[in-house]
């Protein structure tokens, strides 16, 4: 099972019938362990991973840090859940250390992440404050470098 | 001058290796796909490179010692007990060589002359026989048969040893077929050697890279240690092939011989590739883990890729080589190889470069990316169903 996520983890296009194959397991076997997977969240989406930088899209992301206060019986959950329900918060973390929530956002220019903050997220009640640090480059992202592929340069050789 | 009167009869008379022509025809070639090379396509885990990097950063630039970095043949020992339980001396029977053939070469260099044997098993790497010969010693070879999964059998040992026997190379995991030598296989060639005075140099490069349990190294039977050279090295397991780093264990005696030639030869192994060798035995073992599962799944899709193309093959249980029956066919392995380089451009190698017994073969590596293979074995499908026809 650990090793189907593992497959799908870098490559989630791999078909059911190429696990199959690798993992000497009939098609129907992984099929059924996938589907389970599905449904019980631990697989939650199949995601592409893109370089928006070289796509003719304009867009800017941002990594806010967000001191809140938590709500009486429901700790941070209801106030990180105020926040993420926006389409533009791409991820949010619940942070140990000097603040709470780590929110990152996606707007086509700084202007659009700017006006998120000022209007959206700074006037929560339950927000204290709020740091804004935009991205200028993406090196790497979800364990993928962003860089060129690595050409294959083995030279042939006796052995 | 007839420089060709100038090179020793050992060295001339060796031929030339068979594969080198299609490495001419490949580097011609944009569009082809090399199962040829015999080497991992990972690039060498960060932390390793890393440490490298660090350790020129620190001027680490001179020799170490001959027999090596006594911090780094601590910690090979150390690795050799936790992985195959067997103990070495880190001051005395351990020797840090440039890869794993140099420990190849040096060892048969101190141990055969003229007039001695060396048994070779065969089908198998082929610097085993080109070392011995270089020597003037004899190579003696065993043909290891597919229907015995490749492994050697006590009978066929047996038969091969004379009382000018000196030396019993053991190939396992095997270059080019992929066998390894389970416990029950080996006990019965223990039995077999553990009464004479016969050097065993077991090359273990492979050891771990075994797709079926732990690898049992040979030096870990109690009968025949003393008189085992144990070879392994870092480019197979940590994916280190161009720092050319390696070791030898073994009886103190035999390694002061090595340690002979090795200084006078080589000095030293690089210093760098020794600092980044440290490291990989420290804190690998994860990424080593990724790999060798990673391995296992395309082993799986090329063996079945082979059999699917109407190819009878062998399930390689060790190294990373598939070494498929092309009989079938009806062509000689250098036929098949050479037409299917360029009728198909898919590069695998003749078996028959790795010894007679090798005809009606070719290895074909995995050490490349999914994509690669599964395009690769489209083609040889074809190519085969084309020829068959």
């Amino acid at each position: 099972m650990d090793e189907i996520l593992e497959i799908l983890e870098k490559n989630a296009r791999a078909s059911v019938e190429e696990i199959a194959l690798m993992l000497n397991k009939s098609v129907e076997e992984v099929r059924e362990t996938i589907k389970k997977l599905e449904e019980e969240n631990v697989i939650v989406g199949y995601n592409t991973l893109i370089n928006w930088e070289k796509s003719s899209k304009e867009t800017v992301t941002a990594l806010i840090e967000v001191k809140v206060t938590p709500q009486r019986g429901q700790g941070f959950d209801k106030v990180a859940e105020r926040i993420y329900r926006y389409p533009q918060v791409k991820a949010c973390y619940l942070m140990s250390g000097g603040f709470d929530l780590t929110v990152i956002i996606e707007g086509k220019d700084m202007k659009e992440v700017a006006l998120f903050v000022a209007e959206k997220l700074a006037p929560l009640e339950s927000v204290l404050s709020t740091a804004t640090h935009f991205v200028l480059k993406k090196y790497k992202d979800d364990g993928v470098i962003f860089e060129k592929k690595h050409k294959d340069d083995r030279e042939a050789l006796i052995l | 001058m007839n420089f060709k009167e100038m090179i020793r009869p050992a060295v001339r008379n060796v031929p030339p290796s068979g594969i080198r022509k299609y490495f001419d025809l490949i580097n011609e070639m944009k569009d082809a796909i090399s199962l040829g090379i015999g080497e991992p396509d990972f690039v060498t885990p960060w932390c390793i490179r890393e440490a490298g990097i660090y350790s020129l950063e620190k001027g680490h630039t001179h020799y170490s010692s001959n027999p090596g970095f006594i911090e780094l043949r601590r910690q090979i020992a150390k690795y050799v007990e936790r992985k195959y339980n067997v103990s070495y001396d880190p001051a005395k029977e351990i020797l840090v060589t440039v890869g794993a053939s140099e420990g190849i070469d040096i060892a048969l260099r101190a141990l055969v002359g003229p007039g001695d044997e060396v048994v070779i098993p065969e089908p198998s790497f082929v610097a085993y026989k080109g070392c011995t010969a270089f020597t003037g010693a004899t190579p003696v070879t065993i043909e290891l048969k597919e229907e015995d999964e490749f492994r050697l059998k006590p009978d066929q040992l047996e038969k091969a040893l004379t009382d000018k026997t000196k030396v019993v190379i053991l190939p396992f995991p095997n270059n080019p077929t992929g066998a390894i030598m389970p416990a029950e296989d080996q006990r019965k060639i223990v039995d077999v050697l553990k009464d004479r005075d016969i050097i065993i140099i077991s090359d273990e490069i492979y050891a771990e890279l075994t797709y079926s349990g732990k690898h049992v190294s040979f030096a870990s039977y109690p009968e025949i240690k003393e008189k085992t050279i144990l070879i392994n090295g870092f480019s197979k397991a940590f994916a280190m092939t161009g720092w050319r780093i390696g070791y030898a264990c073994g009886h103190p005696a035999l390694i002061e011989a090595m340690n002979k030639i090795h200084q006078y030869a080589i000095m030293c192994a690089p210093t760098t590739a020794q600092y980044a060798a440290a490291e990989a035995l420290n804190s690998c073992d994860d990424e080593v883990d990724a790999m060798v599962r990673e391995y296992n799944r395309r082993r799986r899709v090329m063996v079945s890729g082979f059999r699917n193309a109407g190819l009878e093959c062998f399930e390689p249980m060790g190294a990373f080589y598939v070494f498929p029956s092309i009989k079938s066919t009806g062509m000689t392995s250098d036929e098949f190889c050479e037409k299917l380089l360029m009728e198909e451009r898919v590069l695998t190698v003749p078996g028959s470069a790795f010894g007679a017994c090798g005809e009606g073969y070719i290895r074909a590596t995995y050490a490349n990316s999914y994509e690669n293979i599964t395009e690769a074995m489209k083609r040889i499908s074809r190519f085969v169903s084309r020829h068959r026809s």
